[in-house]
């Protein structure tokens, strides 16, 4: 979910450049040249993946995708949403110009944390295993990414406390709907493409 | 002075104009100095030949909603009405209509400024910013390939609506939509094989020749300069 410029204080804005930075930065020194393809690609399909609704009840829900990333790109996530991101504001107008750190961060830092831990063994499932693993790992993205989006906006000001309280809460059915689809997702490439499920970035 | 003339059309300077100013602007606290912004930002996007594009004011993120209906009941303040047990504040009704003029004024100037420009072109911008080149191929890289995988997935979006596929709230339409990711992934994941495969039959070696951005006219920088400089005049009066 992405936060729009007006709403941030200067130094949380300052922090998330600087935490972004160091996530891309890291992850750039890891990217070999014939690596840059396959990032790329992966980046836009999650970019066309985020623009299908999924239908949850009267209203929908835009899917992100941070926990597939993490496992299918580990650090290599940084820059993914990085770029998604910036397309995103020139396309679209929306998400931001100041927040790109901050939001990069929030969605970023859940997805490669969960693709380190669960991606090892995701990758040494069987495909139902590996989707099961899959689903805490789209879950569990969301959750992060609802979790920083509620620390980001009650570091930025007292006033938006009573918000950040219940931020998660308006997250819930998108957790429920990214770790299933992400499950269905992850067995599909174990059964057909089990490779894909690794972060080959050299 | 012609309505293009007031923004500059060097990519270099429209990222550092849009940027500069959407970062004073998003620091103005005030409702006064807030709805001058928004007034400025409008101004200039309706002084612009092409059709404005107001509809991207409408977007609103969930959490953003949540915020301005309910920061009129929480923050303290001197109470205006009140909703059963709840009180409206004045603080609180001040607080929500600063943020969205300041939120509106910042989508108009990145939509104003930002908007119309080619990726390709941004790119270039980038690297002469001092972008690492890595990430900059990066993101020339996935300008082109949204556009491939966009069509690809709408094939495969017509191919199930063709045999009776409706997006509902159940197992079948998370599945399907998990697999359609999948194949998505696949497909793309070949692809980026071919391309890195065919990239170095031709010799890459990392780096694509770029062309020298010339230096942008005086007049541009001017208005570049006009742009930054009043964001930074509000928010000095702001501050005041």
């Amino acid at each position: 979910m992405h936060i729009p410029d007006g709403i941030l204080s200067a130094p949380v804005l300052v922090g998330g450049a600087v935490a972004a930075a160091a996530g891309v930065g890291l992850a750039l020194r890891r990217i070999d040249e014939r690596a840059i393809p396959r990032v790329a690609i992966l980046a836009a399909v999650f970019f066309a993946g985020s623009l299908i609704a999924v239908p949850v009840g009267p209203s929908s829900v835009h899917l992100v995708f941070g926990g597939l990333m993490g496992v299918m790109l580990g650090l290599g996530i940084f820059p993914a949403v990085l770029v998604a991101l910036v397309l995103q504001a020139v396309l679209f107008g929306f998400g931001g110009l100041t927040t790109l750190g901050v939001n990069t961060f929030n969605i970023a830092l859940p997805g490669a944390l969960l693709g380190g831990l669960l991606g090892p063994m995701i990758r040494r499932a069987s495909p139902p295993g590996a989707a099961a693993l899959a689903a805490v790992a789209g879950a569990g993205s969301v959750v992060g990414n609802g979790v920083l989006v509620a620390l980001t906006l009650r570091l930025s000001s007292p006033d938006y406390a009573p918000v950040a309280s219940v931020v998660v809460a308006t997250y819930l059915p998108l957790v429920l709907v990214e770790g299933a689809i992400t499950a269905f997702a992850a067995g599909f490439l174990a059964r057909v493409k089990p490779d894909a499920l690794s972060p080959q970035l050299t | 002075m012609t309505p293009s003339m007031m923004l500059p059309q060097d990519p270099r300077l429209r990222l550092l104009t849009a940027f500069g100013a959407v970062l004073l602007v998003s620091q103005i606290g005030g409702l006064v100095t807030a709805l001058s912004a928004l007034a400025a930002a409008a101004a200039l996007t309706l002084a612009q030949p092409q059709r404005p594009g107001w509809r991207r004011l409408v977007h609103l993120e969930g959490f953003l909603i949540l915020l301005f209906v309910s920061l009129p009941f929480t923050v303290p303040g001197a109470p205006v009405a009140s909703l059963g047990p709840l009180t409206v504040s004045a603080e609180g009704l001040l607080l929500a209509a600063t943020l969205g003029a300041k939120v509106s004024a910042s989508v108009l100037v990145l939509t104003l400024l930002l908007g119309g420009l080619e990726p390709a072109r941004l790119g270039a911008a980038l690297a002469a910013l001092r972008v690492p080149e890595t990430l900059v191929r990066l993101f020339v890289a996935t300008a082109r390939y949204r556009v491939l995988i966009g069509d690809e997935a709408r094939r495969l979006g017509e191919a199930m609506h063709a045999r009776g596929f409706t997006p509902r709230t159940d197992r079948h339409t998370l599945r399907t939509y998990g697999w359609l990711i999948g194949m998505l992934l696949v497909r793309a994941l070949e692809r980026a094989e071919r391309v890195e495969e065919a990239m170095r039959c031709r010799g890459y070696t990392g780096r694509i020749p770029r062309l020298a951005a010339p230096r942008p006219a005086a007049r541009e920088i001017a208005a570049a300069g006009l742009i930054v400089a009043s964001a930074a005049a509000l928010l000095m009066v702001d501050r005041l």
